[in-house]
């Protein structure tokens, strides 16, 4: 199973699928052009001239290592670490070399030139790229994420046993299920933060979650599902979704004195995973609580530390309803 | 006969169920009756007063009002019912229950603890105005929601954001909104503090809705109502809502006039 231990080993390349690592390495390799025009014509416009010139011979092996790499990250994350890297590197300078040749009238620089700069860019964007992700190495991504470990509201653990107390002289049946539902909430919360973990399982824990609330609150939280095109098999960090249902709950139904329609949808959108949490918005009305965004900071954050740039996390007011929308890519177990 | 009439509050149907259980064991130990249920604030305005509920069980997180506002309400009846808070977990109102010698109990409630804190309360009477004020300020909740106007045995709410203006005559504060007029009995310098972001000062014995001021008028210009000073020139002060002009003081007038830019956006 995919972990952010095994992703993120000491010397390991980057990951070329993600968005954040594209956009790294076209900024990057773009920068080291303007800096490589500057430095050879010290008149600025002559420069910029230079500058716009060599994007010719730059964009396209640029973008077709990019393409490249990305559709054989499978196969390089399999290779030892230093041999992978001089694959990428043979690869930009083939890619190089090719460019050069295709173009070799509008040129107007040497081959050496251009293979040089492209060998200099490979390896300052791997070794930039490397160092990136030693930021957020091993040992502090797991310390962050410990941190960040999202954590129940002791208001619900309480409510809830008191909840059971009143079921068990009436209906031990339905009490004995909600301490096992209990039970499986909180061996998710105190489970390891590391491991992804399946859409599936997470589903069946806000499931659970939401039997307990429905116990407590009765008629007045009306829970509508929408999951048919869950893409089950889905990986994604544990515990995204339960603190947002659980805020949706706790702002967008207990301040209220009527029903409070609660509404999660999750969907596959090609090769994206969308999910929407719903809830009635009290902003700034009666009983309206304060909440101060952590559990949505934490989730962001979460989200970044497994998918960098790739996810996107949403909340607005629309019409008197609170929206939560997260967007991340749709990675299946493997 | 000597039971106790207990009132329970609380939203969760199941932690109301759970208190009346209990009430039940301990009955041998202390005779109680239920006077009455409400499952939020609202409710337990509109039901408790004509229940003759003598102790109140209240979870102090409901929908529609806390628990401490309410409490605060419920004090201006004539017959007050002794209150014992509820909470499941709320560490900032239990350092001001204790602060204020408030009765609290935290669910689960135990059966000891609750004969207990029944018998203490019941004993002890309505809680002191004054205690539950503190404790309103303790726990941040903020300033309240509602003015209440107790009558003998009802309780009328003004909700605070209604409210145009105040004006203080002898020893009561009158409440002016859109539809009418209210008397309470509240110092006008104790609402000011509490709602300093709401009111401002616009004379000596006037409070207006910073969000009502539409303009101003000199006084001299001979609307009504603009009480007694009309010997020298003045302002008035233009409100939403309402026909009356109120007049503004000398020594207010700098901070008023201020917020007229805010007014028209």
């Amino acid at each position: 199973m995919a972990s952010i231990r095994q992703n993120h080993s000491q010397n390991a390349l980057p990951e070329f699928r993600n968005f954040g690592v594209m956009a790294r390495a076209l900024l990057a390799v773009n920068l080291l052009a303007l800096a490589a025009a500057l430095a050879s014509e010290a008149d600025g416009g002559r420069a910029l001239d230079a500058f716009v010139q060599s994007t010719v011979l730059v964009e396209p092996p640029l973008l077709a290592s990019l393409v490249l790499l990305s559709a054989a990250a499978p196969l390089l994350r399999r290779m030892p670490y230093w041999l992978a890297c001089a694959m990428v590197l043979a690869l930009a300078l083939a890619l190089a070399a090719a460019t050069h040749a295709a173009l070799a009238p509008v040129a107007g620089t040497g081959m050496g030139r251009t293979l040089l700069f492209a060998g200099a860019a490979t390896v300052v964007v791997l070794a930039y790229l490397t160092l990136h992700r030693r930021a957020h190495s091993p040992a502090l991504a797991e310390a962050r994420l410990q941190a960040l470990q999202a954590r129940i509201r002791p208001h619900f653990l309480f409510n809830s046993l008191n909840a059971v107390l009143a079921l068990i002289r009436g209906d031990p049946r339905r009490a004995e299920r909600t301490l096992e539902d209990l039970a499986d909430l909180f061996r998710a919360l105190m489970s390891d933060g590391r491991s992804l973990v399946r859409l599936a399982d997470e589903i069946s824990l806000i499931e659970r979650y939401a039997a307990i609330e429905q116990l407590r609150l009765g008629e007045r939280l009306r829970m509508a599902w929408d999951l048919d095109q869950a893409p089950v098999d889905a990986l994604l960090p544990p515990l995204i979704l339960q603190p947002l249902l659980e805020n949706a709950v706790y702002h967008g139904v207990e301040p209220g004195t009527g029903i409070g329609d609660v509404l999660v949808r999750i969907e596959r959108r090609g090769d994206r995973v969308h999910a929407l949490i719903e809830n009635p918005s009290h902003e700034g009305g009666a009983g309206a609580r304060a909440g101060n965004h952590m559990a949505l900071d934490n989730i962001r954050e979460r989200l970044m530390l497994f998918f960098d740039a790739d996810a996107r996390l949403e909340a607005r007011v629309e019409h008197g309803r609170y929206r939560v929308e997260i967007d991340m890519p749709y990675r299946r177990a493997a | 006969m000597n039971e106790l009439r207990v009132f329970i509050a609380d939203d969760e149907a199941p932690a109301r169920a759970r208190l009346k259980e209990l009430l039940a064991d301990i009955r041998a130990e202390l005779p109680t009756v239920v006077a009455g249920e409400a499952a939020n604030g609202l409710e337990v305005i509109e039901r408790l007063p004509a229940c003759g509920a003598q102790l109140l069980l209240l979870d102090i997180q409901m929908p529609g009002m806390g628990g401490i506002e309410l409490a605060r309400h419920l004090g201006g009846l004539e017959s007050a019912p002794a209150i014992v808070f509820v909470t499941a977990h709320d560490r900032h109102a239990v350092e001001a229950f204790e602060l204020n010698a408030l009765d609290y109990l935290m669910k689960p409630v135990r059966a000891d603890r609750l004969v207990a804190a029944l018998r203490k309360a019941s004993a002890a009477g309505p809680a002191q105005r004054e205690r539950l004020e503190k404790a309103g300020k303790q726990t941040n909740a903020g300033a309240r929601e509602f003015f209440s106007v107790a009558e003998r045995n009802r309780i009328v709410l003004v909700p605070v954001a209604e409210v145009l203006f105040l004006k203080a005559e002898l020893k009561y504060v009158t409440l002016r909104t859109r539809m009418g007029e209210h008397l309470i009995e509240e110092p006008l310098v104790a609402i000011e503090r509490e709602f300093a972001e709401r009111f401002i000062r616009v004379h000596r014995n006037c409070l207006v809705a910073r969000a009502a001021v539409r303009g101003f008028e000199r006084g001299n210009s001979g609307s009504s109502g603009a009480g007694s000073g009309e010997e020298e020139p003045h302002w008035n002060v233009v409100l939403e809502g309402v026909a009356e002009r109120l007049p503004v003081s000398r020594r207010q007038w700098p901070a008023v006039k201020s917020l007229l830019p805010e007014a028209k956006e």
